[in-house]
């Protein structure tokens, strides 16, 4: 009875295509009875099965991530909208839908278009070059594309771009005094108060600043590196994809920390919450990992409780973290 | 068998001759074996010389497990696990004539050697929650993005694929595979401590 059974890997395939078959898509009574009968031809279906349930089942704890402690009002559903445009018209028909148009803008251009997302926003914007761009929480941009250029002006928050290479026709980010040349390029930048911040996925870019009389030199910069640009320096760090992954856990809503301090954490939350989080001076450098939705602050709070034994208060506009 | 979501899975006794109903069983097995299956890997690597074969092993001692526990539910669930562990490999041994049998440690031994005491209750919910924390980071990124989607957000399969921007059967592949994936580090990791990194 005990063998020979299927070999044990193709066996947990089995039960995992069933599982997520059964439990995320819809069924007809047809699968139903398929699955039954695989259920019921070996017991090492039916342990696989059991097993993958239990894991499940067992996970559902991190669902403590989404969960809100207390009640909160609905939050929209985040839009996930794509626009494709290949007309300045019809661009300019999503443009005036989408933003407040910036009337300090370096020239007044047609062919610029200005798009904005509020706080707790994520916008994803397909140019009709190919280049994916993805717009963060309470941040702003502008693009000039043209057929000899595409310059793009990340004028607030952060953006991440899969940029469609083209060398004929460079893809340009200007932040601040900076700007980030495409040379085949998934990336993101983020401004912060006097920095921005650039990271590459993959392909090659290049960071300079804008203004020629700066002596600092051009940054070429490869996957996985972090560049960080002030005013009169530019560092670079090395960074594993998958950290860089981390920093764009935000495409999915989420925040994702890795020993971060609570007061680090503070500074992401509030990056998407009107609603505020306050850590108290003890509770600062308690140090938290995990995922969470970048728009819930309770799920966040409720978690550093019960991990890290704080306590938590609240007042109209703040949740208060101290120890 | 019971699947999350709205719908239940009521076809139970499956065998009226059974002592057990089959999800007796399920949940015995769920409950008492599965959390030793890191520590009967262990056992199985240390005393087979070819590791390819443990996972498989591990089936053989599961259903091994399935059929007894069908007639009546072992009082001693980890002597029990570990004495069919061993009997499997004294089956496989004899026939392969490879190993010798005294080379193994009987079920006692194990039993002292293995049980460790309870840690504290919160403690345990503190690990639980790193360890599943753990988890979901070393999938492979794709499929940690669908099953977040799936466990933290609720989203069902076609919701994952709208938000994925990926196609239905490329989400169902990456929803079950990082399923397994998952399943296989909470049951079965034996390589690490489950723990922040």
């Amino acid at each position: 009875m005990s063998e020979p059974q299927t070999s044990a890997s193709a066996v947990k395939a089995a039960a995992a295509h069933w599982f997520e078959r059964r439990n995320f898509w819809p069924v007809s009574a047809q699968d139903e009875a398929d699955f039954a009968a695989w259920l019921n031809a070996s017991l090492a279906h039916r342990a696989a099965y059991v097993r993958l349930e239990a894991a499940w089942k067992r996970s559902e704890r991190l669902g403590v991530f989404k969960k809100s402690a207390r009640p909160q009002a609905p939050l929209a559903p985040r839009r996930n909208l794509r626009l494709w445009f290949s007309s300045a018209a019809v661009a300019a028909t999503f443009a005036v839908a989408l933003v407040a148009i910036n009337p300090f803008a370096p020239a007044p251009d047609a062919d610029i278009q200005t798009f904005a997302t509020a706080i707790g926003g994520h916008e994803t914007l397909a140019l009709s070059d190919g280049t994916k761009i993805e717009l963060n929480t309470n941040s702003q941009l502008r693009t000039r594309i043209t057929a000899t250029e595409r310059k793009v002006w990340l004028d607030r928050g952060e953006a991440y771009f899969k940029v469609t290479h083209n060398a004929k026709r460079p893809f340009i980010v200007v932040a601040g005094n900076h700007k980030v040349t495409d040379l085949g390029t998934t990336f993101y930048v983020r401004r912060e108060s006097a920095k921005i911040r650039v990271g590459l996925v993959e392909g090659r870019a290049q960071v300079d600043a804008l203004n020629a009389k700066t002596s600092v030199p051009s940054v070429q910069m490869m996957p996985g590196d972090v560049v960080i640009a002030s005013a009169n320096r530019i560092e670079t760090e090395k960074k594993s994809i998958t950290a860089l992954a981390t920093d764009l856990g935000w495409r999915s809503g989420l925040l994702i920390f890795k020993h971060s301090t609570l007061a680090e954490a503070a500074v992401q939350f509030n990056r998407y919450n009107s609603e505020k989080l306050v850590i108290a001076p003890a509770a600062a450098d308690l140090k938290i990992g995990g995922t969470f939705k970048a728009n819930s602050i309770a799920d966040f709070a409720e978690v550093a409780r019960v991990v890290l034994g704080v306590h938590i208060a609240h007042t109209t506009e703040h949740t208060i973290i101290s120890r | 068998m019971e699947k999350p979501g709205p719908q239940r899975d009521t076809t139970d006794p499956r065998d009226p001759g059974a002592a057990m109903t089959a999800s007796e069983v399920d949940q015995w097995f769920a409950r008492e074996v599965l959390p030793l299956e890191a520590a009967l890997m262990q056992f199985l690597q240390h005393h087979w010389r070819n590791r390819t074969d443990v996972e498989d092993l591990v089936q053989d001692v599961y259903v091994r497990i399935y059929e007894s526990a069908q007639k009546q539910l072992p009082e001693r669930p980890r002597h029990f696990v570990f004495t069919t562990a061993r009997n499997l490999l004294i089956d496989r041994a004899r026939r392969a004539q490879i190993i010798p049998i005294e080379a193994l440690p009987d079920a006692d031994t194990l039993d002292i050697a293995l049980d460790t005491p309870s840690p504290e209750r919160n403690a345990i919910a503190r690990d639980e929650l790193r360890r599943l924390q753990d988890a979901l980071d070393r999938l492979p990124p794709r499929n940690r993005e669908a099953v977040v989607l799936a466990r933290i957000e609720g989203l069902t399969g076609r919701e994952i694929a709208a938000r994925m921007g990926l196609a239905e059967a490329t989400v169902s592949h990456h929803l079950s595979n990082g399923i397994a994936a998952l399943a296989d580090m909470l049951y079965g990791d034996t390589t690490k401590d489950a723990g922040p990194k």
